[in-house]
Order: C-alpha cells, then structure tokens, then sequence
C-alpha cells in the first residue's frame, strides 16, 4: 500500500502542474471559486465561451480527456495520470461540467459501439468541445424505469423516422448531437424493444423547449420528435440491442458522476470555522462537532473508496457496482449540510444575495440544487435497488411487467 | 499510488480466516458468553502458535515483524469472528505502549514474551462511569507503588500485567506497568453488555509497578496509544460488521413471508444497502488508516479517527439491523444476532465513545489537515 506518486507519477504531475500554472484562465480564479452549485460562475464572462475556449486549449496541447486514445483526440493516459490531472485541474474543472454528460457517458457509448468512421468523426471534436453532446434518454412516462420509454424509431429505407418525446434533457440547448434510446418494437418484452442511435440535433423536426428548474435555472429541456429522420449509420448497436448499449451509458454515469463528486464539506466546514452562534463559536459546539465528523467520515470514505477504484483501474480490473454508493450518499449528505449550514445563521440563513449572504450564499445554492442529485442519474431508492440486487444478489423485485409485450404492460393512464 | 494490500498480506488474512471458521464458532463465544470460560484458550494458542500474537513486533523481540498492515487484516478476521480472547488488549494496547514508550530493559523482558504468548498484557485507564478526563484520575503512583482502582478494564481477569494509568506525587499522569501476577491486586469480574469479552475491575493495594515512558507524559502517551489502537479496533468492528451483514443478507434470501422471499420486499432491501453503504465507507476509511499506521503519517491521528467514526458507525448499524431482518427469530438468545449487537457496543465504548471519537476527529481536521 503506498500513496505516495511513483516517479513517473511525480513527474506526470509536475508537468500538468507546470502547463496548468501557465495556461489557466486565472482571470476566472475568484467567480470560480465561489461557484460550485447549479450553473458554474464565470463572473462577467459568458460561461458557456469560457468552458470552450478552455477545454479546446486543452485539447491542442494534448490535456483533454486524457484517457482517450490519442487518435481520438486524448492522450492515451492511465487512469492514475487521470486522477492526478483532475487533482491539479483543481477549481479550472469546474468549467468542463456541460460537458460531463458528452465526454463521460455518450463518448464510452461510441467508442464501444459506433462504426470506425464514426468514431474518427466525431470524438475529437467531443473531446475539444468543439461539439457538444446530450442523453437523450428519459421521458415523461420513463425516468427510473427507463426500459418503458416510448418514442418510435420506425425503419424507411436507410432512415429512421423518430417520433415521441424525450424529457430532463441537460444542455440540449447548447448540444450539437445526442444519444438517442427508442423503442422498435412495442411487441416484444419491453428490453428487448429498444434501439439506441445519435443525432443532429439541428435535425428537422426536432423542437428544444427549456424547462424552468425548481432553484430557478434551465438546465434542462423537453425534446420533441415530428417524423426526425437518422440514417441507419447512425445506429449504435443491433436494431433491439439498445438495452444493452445504454448499459454502457449508465455504467459510465457512475462513474464519470461518482468519481470527484461534490459532498458540500469543504463548504460547511468553512462556514462553521469562521461562525459565531448564541452560545459561542460554533465549531466549539458539540452538536455542529458531532456532525461535523459525521460528514467529514462520509466524504473521506468517498474518496478513500473512489482511489480503491482508480488502484482497480490500473490493476486492469473494472470497479464495482459498489461505486453507485457515490452519489448515494454525496446527495443526500449534500441536503443535510445546506439544512444545517443555514439553520447556524438565523433568519439571515434565507438569503441568496450573495452579496449579503454567507459565502457568496454557495450554501443557499446547494440547498436549492440538492434535491436533484437525489434524483439524477439514477434515485437514491433506484441506486439503493441496485446495490440490494446487483451487490447483495438480493432477490429482484416482484414486477407487474415481466415477459409481458411492451404493449400490453400497464401504464396507469 | 496503490491502495490495495499485498498478496502476502491477504494470504494472511485467509489463512487466519480458515483457522477462525474452523475453531472460533459461534459455540466458541457462546462458551465464554455463558460464563463456562473466560476466553477461548484454544483459539488463543492457535493465534499464538501463528505468531499472530507477534505480528508488529520487531524480530529482535521475538516477534514477526510482518507490520500493521498484516495486523491491521489480522484484527478484522477477529472481528468477523467475534474472537473471545484478550488479543486486542495484548496485541493494540499492551504491545503498542510497550513499542512507543518502554525501556530497552522493559522491552526485552515483555515483547519477547508477548509475542510468544506467554503473557497477555493489557491497559487500565478507566476509573468512574464518565468519559475519562485527565483530572479525574485518582489512582496514585508513590514509592514505586500503585493504590486505587480501576473501575472496567478489558481482559483485567486473564492479563499477566496491566498498564496503568495513574497520577503521580507530582501531581502528573505516568504511564506503569504493574506484574498481576506478583500479588496485591484485588480481581472483581464486572458485567457488561457484552460477557463474551473480559471485563474485570482491578483494586491495587499498593502494588509495585514501574514507569513506563515519561514521569507526567502520561495522558499524551495514553493518547498516542489510542491513536495506534483505534485503528486496529476499527478493522475488528469492520470485520464484524461484515458478518452482521452477511448473516443478515443469508438469511432474508431463505426466510419466506406474504409468499416470497422477505429479501424481496425493498423495505428491507433498502435497509441492507444502507448497512452496505455503511460498510464500505468504513472499509476505504480503515484501509487509509491502516496505511498511515503502517508509515507513521502525520495523518494519523485524523486517519486514524475517521477510520473509528465510520466503523463504529457501520457495526453499530449493520448488528442493530441484522436483528431486524430477523424478526422475532432476532430476538432470540439461540440466534447469533445478539452476539453482534452485544459486541459492536462493547467495542464502540472501549476507547471511548462515538461522541469522544467525533470530537478528536474534528480537533485534528481543526489542527490544519487537508479537508477531504
Ligand atoms: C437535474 C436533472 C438532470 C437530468 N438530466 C438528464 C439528462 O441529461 N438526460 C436524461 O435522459 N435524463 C436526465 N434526467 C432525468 C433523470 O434521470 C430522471 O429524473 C430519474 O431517472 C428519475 O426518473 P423520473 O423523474 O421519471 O422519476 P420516477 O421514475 O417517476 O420516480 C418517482 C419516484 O418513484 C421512485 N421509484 C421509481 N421506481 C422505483 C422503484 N422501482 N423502487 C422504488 N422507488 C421507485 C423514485 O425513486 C422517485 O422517488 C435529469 C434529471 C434531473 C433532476
Ligand atoms: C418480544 C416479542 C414478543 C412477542 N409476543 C407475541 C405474542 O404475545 N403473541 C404473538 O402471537 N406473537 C408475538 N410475537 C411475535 C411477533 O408478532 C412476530 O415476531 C412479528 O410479527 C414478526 O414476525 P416474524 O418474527 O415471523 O418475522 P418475519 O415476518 O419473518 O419478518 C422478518 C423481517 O422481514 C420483514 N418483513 C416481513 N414481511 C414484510 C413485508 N411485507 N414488507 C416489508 N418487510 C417485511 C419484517 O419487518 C422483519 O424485519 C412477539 C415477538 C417478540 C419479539
């Protein structure tokens, strides 16, 4: 056991440190810093411009998803090397965020299943965010029981034709393309039905509508498709084998969202060392103390296990399903913290102005923006099903639709 | 970075585990729980005739020198196993304050003996039914002699020497150590919630003891001591929360009710992966701990408590828990869920409490060490 960088580590790192501290955009340092829930801040500059423009500084010098294969826009790093990148990336990784979903989930998902050209085609400029990519995969009816998704892919010609309607989209409205799941055949057990592809999402007939978010932003978005039309090359996968491709996806969800999750204790601790309540200073008092390491104990088990991972990685070996604990635990965790952050500080704990508010009110805004991580990518009841079935091998739940056509299943309307 | 244990170092472990599945049943703690032994004797000499009992200690002492890391997965087979022996008093205790602070001379006589299992040593702080305080010890060291009592100590009954934490006329706490055997130590057996461990109250009437480290360093070396300890104490609650869990999950696949399995219905499922979530955070807790054990981290002490808190936490919940998967049938004295529940608690308290361990937790994050 040793955690210590070998040489060739030291030295991975000391050359990412050094092109970092000469590249960064530290005019962006301060705003930052102070984001961190919901959308990034860049301050007076346009977030989306400044994510850009960073990622394809990145990607000219070889620092953009490293991990990838070179001919594919990365540099062809260990998982390691990855780690110790995104270590001195530091604050400057935050801009990458809209750009998760496209580079850790849609681009696995093409790299396992699309054809050559494909692949040659479209992942540098993914890696580059020269492109940006969607998941499109929940629907109104279909969020956690995904498989029961019903817009239509039919077959015409070299075409599909596309009609339904996807929900929850994150950054549909700034994507290029996305990654599609249909159902081909309504027939047949609802797993077996379903075929992925990707899209323009330029493509006629495709109608982005922004959905306004709970703490206020848009994130996300409804997608409409009026007879949409994908050619056949476009299709990831064998025509009804979309179950599987998306297993891809959602692997690597947890994975690219599991990894450095956010837990909100760099940021209660900070607030508590410099509070004062009623009774005192309040890291002196014992139930802020007693919580305090409760939620200390939880992130560092995180990090602890997530570095398990990474060794598992570089062993050759794939980590397990025991890494859905992630953002089991980071999102609840994340809730309670923002609760208990703005119970220390009277009345004054509801302002969001961050120019009056506690630390630029990052705790207000992780109390408004918690309640998702619960529920992307995968609840915590659906995250809390997976480790039971998949980890404990407890028996499956008794299911009102199993081996019945996708048809025939009910639907509740 | 590589944060796994060695080939080795796991070898090790099975090979502990096989010789535990073999001789540490539940009969065996049973036997000790209902008073007909106070430690499984022959599961003590088989951990002996191992070398387990010299696993840290250096080979000019008669140990094995195979370091923490091997003890620390020694400590959670254990656990698992529910052991009845004195080796956490002896081997995290006794041993790691004779390593720390005993003389050369102190150091030949006991760790070559210790290691050979023909003494069990052990370490008596607690004096009242309080959190323990510097102040409020009252045991006196004079003239080479020690007088008091110590209230609770693990293992007191079948330890050969105590350590003894005692005031001296100066007014400061020593660190003593006290040969049981020589004579002048009252014994009393106390009960605990816990009868599948040693729990003995000593009384000394004035009984010859000699210092161990400095005159008034006492509490601070108490201290590094606990530091060492807890984290082997955290892989033995983390092996027996993995049991609890085990037999936990063992059974709601076999028990039927409404017509299906009782592992079906997610109020329960959803209970075991909390019980999971509980566990692994304590597992990758205690590995970084074992590590800053292994090569005296700085880090240690917060290592070392964040280890503690988590693995507290998850045997704690995973035994109350494994009760409750078992309905009535939990509730039994034939089935081994009170065994788990009986021993989480006893080794939440025995170097102090949850609460004590959350406070020395956010004392060391205070002291300026990385947040996670
Ligand atoms: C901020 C945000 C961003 C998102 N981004 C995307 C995106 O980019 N692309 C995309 O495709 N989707 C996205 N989603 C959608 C997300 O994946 C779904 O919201 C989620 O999977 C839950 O589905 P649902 O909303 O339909 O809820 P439902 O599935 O209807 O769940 C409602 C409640 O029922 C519970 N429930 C459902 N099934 C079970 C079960 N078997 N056992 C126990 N309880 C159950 C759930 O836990 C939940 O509490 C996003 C969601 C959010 C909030
Ligand atoms: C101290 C004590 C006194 C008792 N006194 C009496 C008495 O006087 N008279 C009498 O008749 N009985 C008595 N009982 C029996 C008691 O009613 C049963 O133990 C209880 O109903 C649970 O049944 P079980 O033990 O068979 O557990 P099981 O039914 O096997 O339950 C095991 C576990 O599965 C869970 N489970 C079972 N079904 C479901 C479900 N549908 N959904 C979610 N979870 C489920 C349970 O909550 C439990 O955690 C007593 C029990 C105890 C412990």
């Amino acid at each position: 056991m040793d955690f210590g960088d070998t040489q060739e580590e030291a030295q991975f790192r000391a050359e990412a440190r050094a092109w970092i501290a000469a590249e960064a955009p530290t005019y962006l340092t301060d705003s930052l810093t102070k984001s961190g829930f919901g959308g990034v801040k860049t301050g007076d500059f346009d977030p989306m411009v400044e994510a850009k423009l960073w990622q394809r500084k990145k990607a000219d010098a070889g620092w953009a998803c490293i991990q990838w294969p070179v001919e594919f826009g990365g540099r062809g790093a260990s998982p390691m090397q990855s780690v110790i990148w995104n270590q001195e990336e530091g604050i400057y990784g935050k801009l990458s965020g809209s750009f998760i979903i496209g580079q850790g989930m849609c681009a696995p998902t093409l790299m396992a299943y699309a054809s050559e050209a494909n692949k040659a085609r479209y992942l540098p400029k993914l890696a580059s965010a020269e492109e940006v990519w969607c998941q499109l995969f929940s629907e109104p009816q279909s969020g956690s029981d995904l498989a029961g998704l019903r817009t239509r892919a039919e077959r015409d010609g070299e075409d599909w034709v596309i009609n339904g309607q996807k929900i929850w989209t994150s950054g549909a409205h700034h994507s290029d393309f996305g990654i599609l799941i249909t159902r081909t055949d309504p027939e047949v057990p609802k797993h077996r039905g379903l075929t992925m592809f990707f899209l323009d999402m330029k493509s006629k007939g495709v109608v982005i509508k922004p959905i306004k978010q709970a703490n206020g932003e848009s994130g996300f978005n409804e997608v409409y498709f009026d007879d949409v039309r994908i050619p056949d090359t476009q299709r990831l996968g064998e025509v009804g084998g979309g179950w599987q491709v998306s297993l891809t996806t959602l692997m690597n969800e947890r994975l690219a969202i599991g990894g450095g999750i956010a837990t909100g204790f760099p940021e209660i601790k900070e607030l508590v060392d410099g509070l004062a309540l009623a009774s005192g200073r309040a890291i002196e008092n014992p139930a802020v103390r007693s919580k305090l390491a409760d939620w200390y104990a939880k992130s560092a088990g995180l990090k602890n296990t997530s570095a398990r991972a990474m060794t598992a990685l570089s062993k050759g070996e794939m980590p397990g399903p025991e890494n859905s604990i992630g953002k089991l635990v980071a999102g609840g965790m994340m809730q309670d913290i923002a609760k208990f952050a703005l119970d220390l500080q009277g009345l004054g704990g509801v302002i969001v102005d961050p120019q009056l508010a506690a630390h630029s009110a990052r705790l207000q805004a992780m109390l408004l923006r918690s309640p998702a991580v619960r529920i992307e990518g995968g609840t915590d009841q659906i995250l809390r099903n997976i480790i039971a079935e998949r980890v404990l091998g407890l028996p499956e739940e008794l299911r009102a639709d199993k081996g019945i056509p996708f048809s025939k299943i009910p639907s509740g309307n | 970075m590589n944060f796994d244990f060695s080939q080795d170092e796991k070898m090790l472990r099975d090979q502990v585990a096989r010789f535990l599945s073999d001789q540490c049943s539940s009969k065996t703690v049973r036997s000790v729980l209902e008073g007909k032994a106070a430690y499984a004797t022959e599961v003590w000499d088989g951990l002996v005739d191992m070398g387990l009992t010299g696993t840290a200690i250096p080979e000019s002492y008669g140990g094995v020198g195979a370091g923490y890391l091997s003890l620390c997965l020694v400590a959670e087979q254990l656990g698992a196993f529910l052991a009845p022996t004195p080796f956490s008093s002896s081997v995290y205790l006794a041993t790691e304050a004779l390593l720390l602070f005993g003389s050369e001379a102190q150091k030949d006589h006991w760790l070559p003996k210790l290691a050979a299992g023909e003494a069990v040593g052990t370490l008596a702080v607690v004096e009242a039914v309080a959190q323990t305080t510097a102040e409020a010890i009252e045991l006196r060291f004079s003239a080479g002699q020690l007088t008091g009592k110590k209230l609770i100590v693990a293992d007191g009954g079948i330890s050969d020497f105590a350590i003894v934490l005692a005031r001296n006329p100066a007014g400061g706490l020593g660190l003593y150590l006290c040969d049981l055997q020589a004579g002048g130590v009252v014994k009393t057996a106390v009960d605990t919630v816990d009868p599948s461990r040693n729990s003995t109250s000593l009384e000394f009437n004035g009984c010859p003891a000699e210092l161990l480290g400095t005159e008034a360093d006492g509490w601070a070396q108490l201290a590094t001591v606990y530091d060492r300890a807890a984290v082997l104490f955290a892989f033995e609650q983390l092996g027996g929360a993995q049991s609890a869990l085990n037999m936990a999950v063992d059974y709601a696949k076999q028990r039927f009710a409404f017509g299906r399995p009782i592992g079906s219905f997610q109020g329960l499922k959803h209970m075991m992966a909390d019980m999971y979530v509980a566990l692994k955070l304590a597992e990758s807790n205690c590995y970084y701990a074992a590590w800053a054990l292994s090569t005296n981290s700085p880090d240690l002490p917060l290592a070392a408590a964040t280890a503690r808190v988590s693995a507290t936490q998850a045997f704690q919940l995973c035994a109350r828990d494994n009760i409750q998967v078992h309905g009535g049938m939990g509730f039994t004295w034939e089935f081994d869920c009170h065994l788990y529940y009986r021993r989480s608690n006893y080794l939440t308290l025995q170097l102090g409490g949850l609460t004590e361990w959350e406070d020395k937790l956010v004392s060391s994050l205070a002291s300026g060490e990385a947040a996670a």
